[in-house]
Order: structure tokens, then sequence, then C-alpha cells
């Protein structure tokens, strides 16, 4: 089973250079594997992104103007992500950080030629080239728009209001049984965000750089906070509902729910003060990619005024240029989102997947890597 | 001349014409142990590739390991999985976990199954019991996922179920074990009604009525005729409810809280943690306990009831 995805992984990559290669007359590419000139596209172009990251809106006008035919598949984690995305059926893919460098290490993506892409140059300069985007001085994604993972809580209970993630950690018990935390092991980033701020003796600079004893910090804060969780979350439509029933009354949350809450529920969601995780997603093209001339037309569209505009929009994030924000329908939105606000966005700690060569520049001491997060996250739940 | 020859030729020597079809079946007839052979190589290679192969193909796996760099699987000859099902506190507490749920389930389902199939197979009008059978069959009917989510708006703070108790000073028991039992209680309920209600329909109207006339009391009659002769109705019921419960992660992902059963270790393993081998090891487990049970209940007969 195993060596027939290999053979047909290799047999992918084959014809995929074979492809390259023969447009030679057409596009081409240079020595490390970027392409350094466009061809004709394609006749499609077959994307995997999160629920709501090509919608007809914006899928229809980049159809008509390129000739590209979209096929879109949707996931729900970063893990079921990159599972499909290894198939090899998809040309690009809309990445959070807890997975890019997991496709940037497993050579699932390749390196990008920003040069072919006018509209990247608009990109407010704090998501470019950052740990999760980018890897050995080369890039590796687009951004599409970011967020951070903020606390929601109902204002009728949990009184006084929270400034700091300490309701769900140290002060959690007053409301046990209707906590909620995200239900992945890049979550673990949560614990130790707190844990940096308020347990200086561990030395956390990078919540995803832990050692063996900081990480095993993180594990002991979640435990006792597994205590008093209701439920985890992954299906962001089921929290949203068990806040609205009160089943859940404090948490972890995006800025897309507080949005999708039913008119008159009490909740709030902030920014605490120790800051917050968060994402930045990446578009990446595959290295076998079979449409790469398409791809690279639908990473620079993604990052046009107008179709970043509506895309953050409909699913609730910041967009990644300036120019977005005059299409935004609600004239307020990056306001509400702090687009391009560089402060803010240095609040938030962005997903990167957690790899052993510490990411903050450490190497007298290795990191755990994201198995021993997924075995320590099996372990937390208990 | 020529033609009439061979004709008396082929009279005279039948066997000459014979199709090799006729041959065949003659060689057949004469071998019984060949005909047999033929008959079941088909049925024999369908179950022995689809449930042996596989499941010999899941032990195997569960015996490699996977290269924690690359994500690989290394094939290989390693007992680590296997020994960390007993070692570690984790697969240990969510083994009895998924046990004490699948236990509490089918007690909870041939309890209440019970009552409902005698009234269905002894007391109810020819006319009832079929409206009664369609009336046990109809929530199969509807979605697997569509049920579980109606019992997650049920059993939520503000649902039915926070509304009927208040007034009595309960609540809702919210999200958690007691919500996964409801929960797969209710939906493997049907498949232990229908077990019970046909082994009570295979019990003689005449017994019940010998048993009075000798003088039993109702409960004497239940007791000394009806249950033994229940047993293994209620044990092929059980299986179901059991066997179903064992495997079950999306009722527990949708109502039962932050806990975890096998099937969401198994889950894990495959999509977040791309650990194969060790959600092949915990796969083994639920199959491992099904062959306890089997071979247990094989002893009384309940196996022809199923």
């Amino acid at each position: 089973m195993k060596r027939m995805t290999a053979m047909k992984l290799s047999a992918l990559a084959i014809a995929a250079a074979v492809s390259l290669s023969g447009c030679a007359s057409s596009g081409g590419s240079n020595a490390d594997g970027m392409v350094s000139k466009l061809g004709d596209n394609e006749k499609s172009v077959s994307l995997l992104g999160w629920p709501g990251y090509a919608e007809k809106d914006w899928v229809a006008p980049f159809e008509s103007s390129t000739g590209c035919k979209v096929t879109f598949k949707s996931y729900g984690t970063s893990d079921e992500a990159l599972t499909l995305f290894k198939t090899g059926d998809y040309d690009a893919v809309a990445a959070s950080g807890d997975l890019t460098l997991r496709l940037i290490a497993g050579k699932n993506v390749q390196p990008l030629n920003t040069d072919l892409m006018p509209n990247y140059a608009n990109v407010y300069s704090f998501l470019k080239d950052r740990s999760w985007n980018s890897a050995d001085g080369k890039t590796y994604g687009v951004p599409h728009g970011y967020g951070a993972n903020l606390l929601m809580y109902n204002t009728d209970v949990v009184k006084p209001a929270p400034t700091s993630w300490d309701v769900v950690f140290d002060k959690a018990s007053a409301y046990k049984g209707k906590v909620t935390a995200y239900d992945s092991p890049i979550y673990l980033a949560d614990a130790a965000l707190y844990l940096m701020k308020h347990d200086t003796t561990l030395g956390i600079t990078n919540p995803y750089a832990l050692d063996e004893t900081q990480l095993a910090a993180a594990v002991d804060l979640l435990k006792q906070q597994r205590q008093n969780i209701g439920e985890y979350w992954s299906d962001y439509v089921k929290t949203g509902q068990s806040f609205e029933t009160g089943n859940t009354v404090v948490g972890t949350t995006w800025q897309v729910i507080v949005n999708a809450m039913a008119k008159g529920t009490k909740v709030k969601a902030i920014m605490p003060s120790e800051g917050a995780t968060g994402w930045s997603d990446s578009w990446m093209i595959s290295s076998s990619a079979k449409s790469p001339n398409c791809a690279y037309q639908w990473l620079n569209y993604i990052d046009s005024p107008k179709a970043n505009a509506m895309a953050v929009e409909y699913f609730g994030e910041a967009p990644v240029t300036q120019d977005a924000c005059q299409y935004t329908s609600d004239k307020t939105f990056c306001d509400s989102y702090h687009a391009g606000d560089a402060a803010y966005s240095d609040k938030i700690w962005y997903w990167t997947t957690p790899i052993a060569k510490c990411l903050d520049g450490r190497t007298d001491v290795k990191c755990t890597d994201y198995q021993a997060w997924t075995k320590a996250w099996q372990q937390i739940k208990g | 001349m020529r033609d009439s020859a061979s004709v008396s030729e082929l009279q005279a020597n039948p066997v000459v014409r014979v199709s090799s079809a006729r041959r065949i079946s003659t060689l057949l007839y004469a071998r019984a142990k060949l005909r047999l052979a033929l008959l079941l190589a088909a049925p024999v290679f369908w179950l022995g590739l689809v449930y042996i192969a596989a499941l010999l193909a899941m032990f195997v796996t569960a015996l490699y390991s996977v290269d924690s760099f690359t994500g690989d699987i290394r094939p290989g000859f390693n007992l680590d999985n296997i020994a960390s099902l007993f070692t570690d506190p984790l697969y240990v507490n969510v083994t009895m976990r998924t046990l004490g749920v699948a236990l509490l389930v089918t007690v909870v389902d041939v309890l209440i199954a019970l009552p409902i199939a005698f009234f269905m197979a002894k007391v109810a009008s020819p006319r009832l019991q079929r409206i009664l059978v369609i009336a046990v069959l109809m929530p199969l009917w509807a979605s697997y996922l569509v049920k579980a989510y109606a019992w997650r708006s049920v059993l939520s703070n503000t649902g039915l179920a926070q509304w009927l108790l208040q007034p009595l000073g309960l609540s809702t028991p919210g999200y958690g074990i007691p919500a996964v039992v409801i929960t797969l209680g209710y939906l493997w309920l049907p498949y232990v009604i229908l077990p019970i209600y046909a082994g009570l329909e295979r019990v003689p109207n005449s017994l019940l009525e010998a048993s009075s006339d000798l003088g039993a009391k109702t409960w004497a009659t239940l007791r000394l005729v009806v249950f033994p002769m229940l047993v293994p109705a209620v044990i092929a019921g059980s299986i179901f409810s059991f066997s179903l419960s064992l495997g079950d992660y999306i009722t527990v992902n949708i109502v039962g809280g932050p806990n975890q059963m096998l099937g969401n270790l198994v889950y894990t393993n495959i999509g977040t943690a791309n650990n194969l081998p060790m959600a092949a090891t915990v796969a083994l487990v639920p199959v491992v306990i099904m062959f306890g049970y089997l071979a247990a209940v094989r002893r009384t007969g309940a196996l022809d009831n199923l």
C-alpha cells in the first residue's frame, strides 16, 4: 500500500517534471526548481483550502479572466489538508502555519518566484518571508489573510470582564465544565504563550520552540485546564452553538465565530494582555502541479485588492494589502480586524509548525517536534 | 453409403460426441469433494480476502513503526506499539472508558428492549404488532448524524431535556459520558429490540398456558419459562449494541464533551498524528474484545439467533 503511494507520487513528480520541461517554449524554470517565466494558462486548476477560501463571488471573475477552471476542495483541519495534499491531486493549497513547514520539509510545495505575481509587491511587509511561509531564504507562500485566536466570553456569566488568558488557565475552575479550547496539538502554543508571560523561569521566548521541560510545563498546565473543559472544538459551527446555548461560557474563538453569533447572544471577544496565537494563511504551489501557470495566476489574483477583500470578508480575517480595504462591503471592516496594524500583528504569535531545530534560534538544545506535540495532546485529552 | 456408415458408427459408439461440459459434470458427479471445493471457492476467497486478510494486514501493520522525521512507515517487527497499549495510561484509560460505555449502553438497551419486545410479541394484536415493528424500525430511516445532532440540541443547556427536568429540580446531564450513553442507547435500541422480539415470538403460548395451569404466577412464569428461553436472544441483541458502541467515535465527538473513546484514538492517529501503525494497534483492541465476547457466547447458542 505504502509502496504503491510512493510509486504513484514519484510517477506524478516525473510527469510534472516532464510537462514542465516540455513547456520550455512557453515557460521555464531555473536551477533551484523555481519557475522563471510563466507560460500559457492551462485549462483548469485544482485548489485545496479552508472552507470559504474559494467562493463563487471571486472565483468566477478569475475563471473568466484567465480561462482557468477552478475545482476547489475544502478541509477541516491542517492535518486533514496534509493527507489530502499528499495525494498530489492539487495544484495549490491554502495552508496555515501549523502545516506550511511540514509541506516544505516534505518537498510537497515549490519555491515561488514572486516577480511573476505583481500583486505580491503590495502585501504588508510584516506578512512577507516569515518563518511560516519561507525557508532557506526562499518564499514558499503568498499570504491570503490573517487573524488571531481570540478569547471569547459570556458577558453575563464571566465577571469581572477578563483581560488575560488566566480565565481559561489558572482561574478556569470558576467556570468548571464551561470552558472550551481548540482541539489541535497546536493549542499547546496557547499554553506556552501564557507560560512565557507568567512563568519566566521557564525561559520560553517563542511558543513554537519548546524543549522537553518547557513542553512538559505546557502539558501540565493543559492537564489542569482539562478538569474544567466542557468540550474541545474543531468545528466552528458547533462551538458557536455552545456559546449560544450557554454550554460554553469562555474560551478560544475566531472573529468569524463572533460575527456569526445569533443576535442577542451576550458574548464578547478580546485580545488578552498576553497577546494571542493566530494564523497567517499562505497559498502554496505543489511541487508536482499539473497546472503551474494557472496556480501562479491564482496566487497573484488572490492578493489583488478586490478578490482579497471579498475572500477575507467572507471568512472573517484581515486582508493582506491596504488596497483591499477600499473594496470591503463593510467600510469599518479593516478597522475591526486591525488590518495593517503592525503593532497589533506583533502581538500575534502566528501558527508555525514546531520542528526539532528550535525556531527561536537556540542550538544547544533540541526542540520538541509536531509529532511530540500530537502525542502530548492525546495524553492531555486522556 | 459413407454417411450411413458414419451414422451407424456414431450410434454404436456415442461417447465420441460427448461434449466437454458433459465430461466435467461426470467428473464432478464422481468426485464429491472436488464438487464441494469448487462450490465454496468463491465465498471462501471473498471471506479470506475481505475479512481475514484485512485483519491480518491490520495486525501486521501494528508491528510496524513510523519514522518521526519523514513520517514514512518503516516495516519491521516491533512490539512497542502493542506494549504501549498496556503500559501507556492513555490507552488503558480510554480502553476502560470505552468498555464501560459499551457495557452500560448494552445493559440500558436490554432493560428497555425486554418489556417492549414482550408487549410486541405476546400482548399486542397482530395489527398493532405490525405497527409496532414499523415504529421500532422507523428511527433507522433517519441519518445517524441527524439523530446524534438532535441529541446534542436536546441535551444542551437550553434544550428540551433542561426544559423538562427543570420543574423537577433537576438539570440536563450536559455533554459528557452520560450523554454518550443516552445517545448510543437510543441509536442502537432497534438492533436490540428486534432479536429479542424474534426470540419471544418463538416461545409458544402453550408453554405459558401450561405454566399457569400448573399454578405458576406471572412472575414465576417469566422467571422460570420465558427468561431461560430468551437468554440467547438477549445475547444476540447485546452483540449488536456492544460491538457498535465499541467502535463508535462520532457520537462521542458530538455529545461527549472533552472525552475520547477508542475510535477517536484511531481517528487522531490516522488524521492528526500520521501514525498508521499505532492506529492499527488501537483498532485491534475492539477486535480482541469482540473475539473474546463471541467465544464466550457461542456456547449459549445465541449465534443461532442472529
